[in-house]
């Protein structure tokens, strides 16, 4: 990305200052209350770089994610704003991504959507005009070539985001997922963020192949880690939720921090602090895996558990920069 | 081949109202292949709406007659006598079939007693399988032969998204899930070691081949007849 205009998004300085980067999210409310957004950024505020908002996330209708970062960076945060293929066509993105540029916006993520027979209205006809790395490819081409999808010229502002992606290392075919992720590259992602990381000898296996391939130098990789809640909620994500790998030693260890604790809230408490307990040690381990950049930690409906692992992990406080970023070679 | 369902008895019964004369009008292509709407099929429903109407004590004549292809009008004219005796005319062709019989007899009441579903195959005894969604611009060469805007939930050109898991598609659960279409194109191309063609990136489809576009029409100036001159 040319960022001769100085305008970078605080992520990407950070990436490019060669910091181990910090990302986190924030879900809108199902409801109109911007009060609700408010508070959970004031939960959030100092604890990453950049914070993702969700945009109707598990097909859930709730307050559209540009709606939801505008709120969000009135209160001190920077958003990184999702967008899905399933809800929109190219003509409805792109106008989305020149009105959240235009209110500030600077960074987005570009992802499929999670199928709306997921979530709570089953019913809708979904679009996939595009796909996630068409929308990379679209995104980069308004930012790099000052042009629209179909070539038209943009005529004064265009929209320069920095550009995300995600992948999901644990999806099948897992042959398949470094390749993938170099398409990603390809496209022009700027960074990726990928699915929770519970196994991982695996996400090394992943990023063993990412690192042969050198994708890790042409885009950053920001590990997706996160606490879990309790053990149904390990058996959950092990059993229920395609493309998610949870081994059954950590839903072993979340289950044993609970025994002989007999009161109920107690016991949900060491649960809690068990979970938060793996999520730091995988922050560590990610620190140690070549090609990882940083995290992003997922906190789902959790946003209190953020400051608590970042200020375990070590990764508080998080760079800021006054003036200009320092441009380092190895970003 | 074209894939359909018939619809409940019930609606059926609704959609033919209160008709005395109802002509129940089979097809003998695909909606016979797929045991949906067949010479067979139009009699045991024409029995059923029989025995419906005797019961509620007011009988109607119904009967069946099946059309080779319900989309070819020289079919359709070979039962112009019986159409336009009947009050109703239920079609029980594919949706395409229903159209044809509405058009070719502008005068009759068509409604349908399918759903039509979609294009694809058996894939075993007893169940059909979708396999393409007549995009009008055929990619299976990039694909390995198979087709992502069918067969995937999504319709990705770069696949397979992050819920693919152990060959099966996301959206439905355990056995009933599809295949993921991603997983079988991956699979297909890396045995024939042509892997090559899915490491670039699909652009943006031009959708305007499809639906998208509007109704499509395809027109072969060979194939057209000469208009005959008019001598008045």
């Amino acid at each position: 990305m040319n960022d001769s205009d100085g305008a970078l998004s605080n992520l990407q300085k950070v990436l490019k200052a060669g910091h181990f980067a910090v990302t986190t999210e924030l879900g809108p409310p199902k409801n109109a209350d911007a009060e609700a957004v408010r508070h959970k950024a004031r939960l959030l505020r100092g604890c990453a770089d950049a914070v993702n908002i969700t945009d109707n996330q598990t097909a859930i209708v709730r307050m559209s994610s540009i709606a939801a970062g505008v709120l969000a960076w009135q209160e001190g945060l920077e958003p990184v704003i999702q967008m899905t293929c399933r809800d929109r066509n190219r003509l409805a993105m792109q106008s989305d991504l020149l009105g959240a540029y235009a209110l500030g916006m600077r960074n987005i993520l570009c992802l499929s959507g999670d199928h709306q027979t997921f979530g709570n209205h089953p019913q809708a006809k979904n679009v996939h005009d595009m796909d996630s790395l068409q929308l990379v490819q679209m995104v980069v081409g308004l930012r790099d070539h000052n042009r629209f999808q179909c070539g038209e010229e943009i005529k004064g502002q265009s929209p320069r985001f920095f550009v995300g992606a995600a992948e999901n290392p644990f999806g099948d075919p897992f042959d398949w997922r470094p390749y993938r992720l170099a398409k990603k590259a390809k496209a022009g992602a700027d960074f990726i963020q990928t699915q929770l990381v519970f196994n991982v000898p695996r996400f090394r296996q992943f990023m063993t192949k990412v690192v042969e391939l050198g994708v890790h130098r042409q885009l950053r990789i920001l590990a997706g880690v996160g606490p879990l809640k309790s053990p149904a909620a390990a058996r959950y994500m092990r059993d229920q939720v395609p493309g998610m790998d949870v081994p059954d030693a950590i839903v072993e260890r979340m289950e044993a921090a609970g025994q002989g604790i007999a009161d109920k809230k107690a016991r949900a408490a060491a649960y809690k602090e068990e979970g938060i307990r793996i999520c730091v040690e995988t922050i560590a381990q990610m620190r140690e895996i070549e090609g990882v950049a940083g995290i992003h930690l997922m906190a789902i409906e959790w946003e209190e558990a953020v400051s608590v692992i970042t200020e375990r992990a070590g990764l508080l406080p998080r760079p800021t920069f006054e003036t200009p970023a320092v441009v380092s070679e190895s970003a | 081949m074209i894939v359909a369902e018939q619809k409940a008895l019930d609606e059926i019964r609704q959609l033919v109202g209160d008709a005395k004369q109802v002509l129940v009008v089979g097809c003998g292509t695909c909606v016979t292949v797929c045991f949906a709407g067949g010479a067979k099929e139009a009699g045991v429903l024409g029995s059923l709406l029989r025995m419906a109407a005797q019961m509620d004590g007011q009988p109607a004549a119904v009967t069946e007659v099946t059309v080779q292809r319900q989309c070819e009008w020289e079919y359709l004219d070979a039962i112009r006598g019986p159409v336009e005796k009947a009050d109703v005319v239920l079609s029980i062709g594919c949706g395409i079939g229903v159209q044809a019989l509405a058009e070719r007899y502008p005068d009759a009441v068509v409604v349908p007693g399918l759903n039509t579903k979609f294009m694809g195959m058996p894939a075993e005894h007893g169940e059909w399988v979708e396999r393409c969604a007549a995009c009008g611009n055929c990619l299976l060469g990039l694909t390995g032969g198979i087709c992502p805007i069918a067969r995937c939930s999504k319709q990705l050109l770069n696949g397979p998204c992050g819920g693919s898991s152990q060959g099966k598609c996301e959206v439905g659960c355990g056995d009933s899930a599809p295949d993921c279409a991603w997983q079988l194109i991956y699979q297909k191309l890396a045995a024939q070691d042509r892997l090559h063609l899915i490491m670039e990136i699909t652009p943006a489809k031009d959708w305007r081949s499809s639906r998208d576009g509007g109704p499509r029409k395809v027109v072969r100036a060979d194939l057209k007849l000469p208009q005959p001159d008019i001598k008045e």
